[in-house]
């Protein structure tokens, strides 16, 4: 009798290595086709860190209490960054629909900057040098172009490396709120 | 129209492999001779089709046929020779052809060594490696075809080949590495042919063995050239990176030194039998696992190659169907096994049931940190990533406990060991490396982790020679005489085990005592570490023949004498305007000066990274020792004589 249940849980044990890697295959699958180059930021939930930087356009320190009271977009960029330019006529389309997009030219010379939004247009409600990347430690960015979407209360709510795009928005305007 | 006819070679051996994946089966079903007979034609037919695409796609990469999108995506006209056609793996559809083409060529080594096999055995081997050479080959043809042309648009030039892999280790390092893992399809195919034969007495583990040997002993070359390649061209310094391509060659190797210590006990001893088949299946699994993860995309790595999840859910099918379909039938097949033969607590038998328990903790060790973080992942519990930390803490441990039963196992007799005296042969090289070990700390401090693993590595050494000594310490013939008596397989056990040592004593010295330093240097300025002082003689321009250079030049003195010029360079590839750090390195045997180039600060002012690294060469001399061991135990005498040998 117990020789029988035995050899019957041997039969049983035989088959975890199976179900083992079943179960792995699952999350395999269920991995699949997902980014992984995606990496959600710390930042998220908590307030925007507060910083000093000077405005191109009037030349003034600016603080995060001068930026909008309604939620808004903090998108890095440089004149370096040949995904940027991609992005910029999507920016150039959201900033037609009124929606407030401060730019962080990030590691950038400001005469090129001033050149670049020349020729291109700005569609940022105000531009902000950050030439040696330190606002970009603090908001932990990995490259250009990388947006952030603060909310009204002054939340970071939502973090976006790459271009900005149709999809893209459709994902994040949500969090604008 | 030569790739054409590449790429119909290519589908009709899918044809061939499809026709060898069944016939076989059906002929030892039916007990039908000739059908079981075709096995061996057809694994050639197979093979040479493959082959003669593999050529083929060799050749566009020669002649600069860049109206291959593949070529041209790999290749340039101004790249060096060597390098177009080593770019034939250098990218996801090339590197898998080669790997199918390995699979033929062990395959095909397996039907020509093969003739004394038991034909119904001969034929569920090859039938087995058939069904996995067409599940490649599908997956090649429908997701990963080399062949696909750019017409009638073709471009003047090619993108050229990512400039890390334009490198000599790069050349040999994938053939080698797919030659390891790869190979371990043969001892899966004995093994699953033993589970369908049902007829798993010791024999099939006296035929996997010389297989499984030499494909541990190209895995072990791979892997090592891969650390190298890392070491010297990625230009950090470091030689090992617990990255999770890296891991995906790693987890093999491990396993597959466990099943080779195991195929040793099942064919002299006749006991874990069950447990030696399921190892076999696991080796090769995690050698699919590692192909997957490489080319799917769900994990992050420098290595990986283009993520596409079409080929991602392709290839997650056929690791289902090997990996779950073995495994099924290990578990609808393995109970019948019964073990006859039982062994005592101190025998070899249970020396080598430790060892095998280690092995396989510290496989699922590297397994779970690899996949821990998509196993958060996909629990919704965010994203993590599993770095050195983890694996040195929980790693190191482990291993220092395979080196111990490393130390003593050899010494054990089978069945049962007399312990007076295994502990009188233990004690004196104990002693001995006691004091090896307290020298040592006069030249160093050490902590104590690392000065127990010193001892340990001291101790195996010693244990591994004495042994060595007293089998030719008998009366008689001269001891040349006796040293050639000896049979092969104890040469390339003690080999591998100095290996070991030898590399344990590298990896200790170089992550205690390396020395490194990051410095502004003008020229004429210097710095002293080490007791070297490297003196900078300032930067120039070089022309290559496809990019273009800056090369510092650097003067290493040692106590006022010169002991070497080193000129590491900053290379700017034309094709792809990538930029290249190029080390440069003045290797010794107890010491390598490593100097990397960084960023123009100012004028005339360079960024230089420099590196002193003592006893890293013993890192990889352990890992030739080792392969070394490998393809000696492969060799011996014994697999040729005995029926059914394979080798």
């Amino acid at each position: 009798m117990s020789e029988g249940k035995n050899s019957k849980m041997k039969k049983v044990a035989l088959f975890l290595p199976f179900l083992v890697f079943a179960l792995l295959a699952g999350v395999f699958f269920s991995q699949l086709g997902k980014d992984t180059q995606y990496m959600p930021s710390a930042l998220i939930g908590k307030t925007l860190p507060d910083f000093s930087l000077v405005s191109l356009e009037t030349n003034e320190v600016m603080n995060k209490k001068d930026l909008g009271e309604q939620g808004f977009l903090i998108n890095f960029w440089g004149t370096w960054c040949p995904a940027c330019s991609f992005e910029h006529d999507y920016l150039m389309k959201l900033a037609s629909e009124g929606i407030d997009i401060v730019g962080i030219d990030y590691k950038d010379e400001t005469t090129a900057a001033i050149k670049w939004l020349d020729e291109k247009g700005d569609p940022y409600s105000v531009v902000l040098l950050d030439e040696l990347g330190n606002f970009g430690i603090d908001m932990g960015v990995t490259g250009a172009p990388e947006t952030f979407v603060v909310n009204a209360e002054g939340i970071v709510t939502y973090r976006h490396q790459g271009i900005v795009n149709e999809q893209v928005w459709q994902e994040m305007k949500g969090y604008l709120k | 129209m030569l790739p054409e006819i590449g790429h119909f070679a290519l589908i009709l051996s899918l044809f061939f492999a499809l026709a060898l994946s069944f016939v076989p089966i059906l002929g030892y079903i039916k007990k039908h001779k000739v059908l079981m007979a075709y096995s061996t034609p057809l694994t050639h037919v197979t093979s040479l089709l493959v082959l003669f695409s593999f050529i083929i796609l060799s050749y566009s990469f020669a002649v600069d046929d860049f109206s291959v999108l593949y070529v041209s995506q790999h290749s340039n006209s101004l790249l060096p020779f060597v390098f177009k056609l080593s770019a034939v793996w250098g990218g996801h559809e090339g590197s898998l052809l080669l790997w199918v083409l390995i699979l033929c060529g062990w395959s095909s080594a397996v039907a020509y060594k093969g003739k004394t096999l038991p034909e119904d055995i001969r034929a569920l081997v090859l039938a087995t490696l058939g069904i996995v050479t067409t599940g490649f080959l599908a997956f090649l043809l429908f997701t990963s075809s080399p062949f696909v042309r750019l017409l009638p648009d073709m471009p003047a030039e090619g993108a050229d080949l990512n400039p890390l892999l334009q490198d000599v280790g790069l050349i040999i390092h994938p053939p080698m590495l797919y030659m390891g893992y790869v190979g371990f399809s043969v001892a899966f195919a004995f093994a699953i042919a033993a589970l369908i034969s049902g007829n798993l007495n010791s024999s099939w583990a006296r035929w996997a063995r010389p297989w499984t040997s030499v494909s541990w002993a190209f895995l072990t070359l791979g892997i090592g050239l891969g650390s190298w390649w890392a070491y010297y061209e990625l230009g950090w310094g470091g030689w090992w990176f617990w990255d999770p391509v890296e891991n995906a060659s790693f987890m093999p190797w491990l396993a597959g030194t466990a099943l080779i210590h195991s195929l040793a006990v099942t064919e002299k001893r006749g006991v874990f039998k069950s447990w030696t088949v399921l190892l076999a299946i696991f080796t090769f699994s995690l050698s699919l696992l590692g192909t997957f993860l490489v080319r799917s995309g769900v994990l992050t790595s420098v290595h990986a190659f283009a993520a596409d999840p079409t080929r991602g859910v392709f290839i997650l099918v056929l690791l289902f169907l090997f990996v779950g379909g073995s495994l099924l039938l290990y578990a609808m097949r393995a109970a019948d096994v019964k073990s006859d033969v039982s062994f005592g607590i101190t025998g070899r038998e249970a020396g080598l049931l430790i060892n095998n328990i280690v092995l396989v903790t510290l496989t699922l060790t590297v397994l779970l940190g690899t996949l821990f973080p998509l196993l958060f992942d996909a629990l919704d519990m965010g994203k993590v990533s599993v770095g050195a930390p983890y694996f040195n803490s929980v790693f190191s441990p482990i291993a220092l406990v395979l080196m111990l039963v490393m130390a003593i196992g050899p010494l054990l007799k089978w069945n049962r060991t007399k312990l007076d005296i295994l502990i009188k042969q233990l004690i004196f090289p104990c002693i001995l490396a006691c004091v090896l070990t307290g020298i040592t700390l006069i030249w160093q401090k050490f902590e104590w982790i690392t000065l127990v693993s010193l001892f340990v590595a001291y101790w195996v050494l010693l244990l591994t020679l004495i042994d060595w000594a007293s089998k030719l310490g008998n009366v008689g013939s001269s001891w040349w005489q006796r040293a050639k008596k000896l049979p092969r397989n104890y040469y390339g056990m003690l080999i591998a085990h100095l290996g070991m040592a030898v590399s344990l004593i590298g990896i200790l010295f170089v992550s205690v005592q390396s020395q490194e330093e990051m410095v502004r240097m003008a020229p004429n300025d210097s710095v002293t570490l080490s007791g070297y002082e490297f003196v900078f003689n300032g930067v120039s321009q070089v022309q290559g023949p496809n990019y273009v250079a800056d090369r510092a030049n650097i003067s290493i003195f040692k106590d006022g004498q010169q002991v070497a010029s080193l000129a590491p360079e900053k290379r700017v590839y034309q094709a792809r305007t990538q930029m290249m750090t190029e080390a440069s390195i003045d290797a010794g045997l107890f010491r390598d000066l490593y100097l990397s180039l960084g960023e123009q600060l100012e004028g005339d002012t360079w960024g230089l990274r420099v590196h002193v690294k003592p006893f890293v060469r013993w890192i990889w001399l352990g890992g030739i020792l080792m392969m070394i061991g490998g393809f000696l135990s492969a060799m011996d005498k014994r697999y040729r004589k005995v029926a059914g040998a394979t080798i």
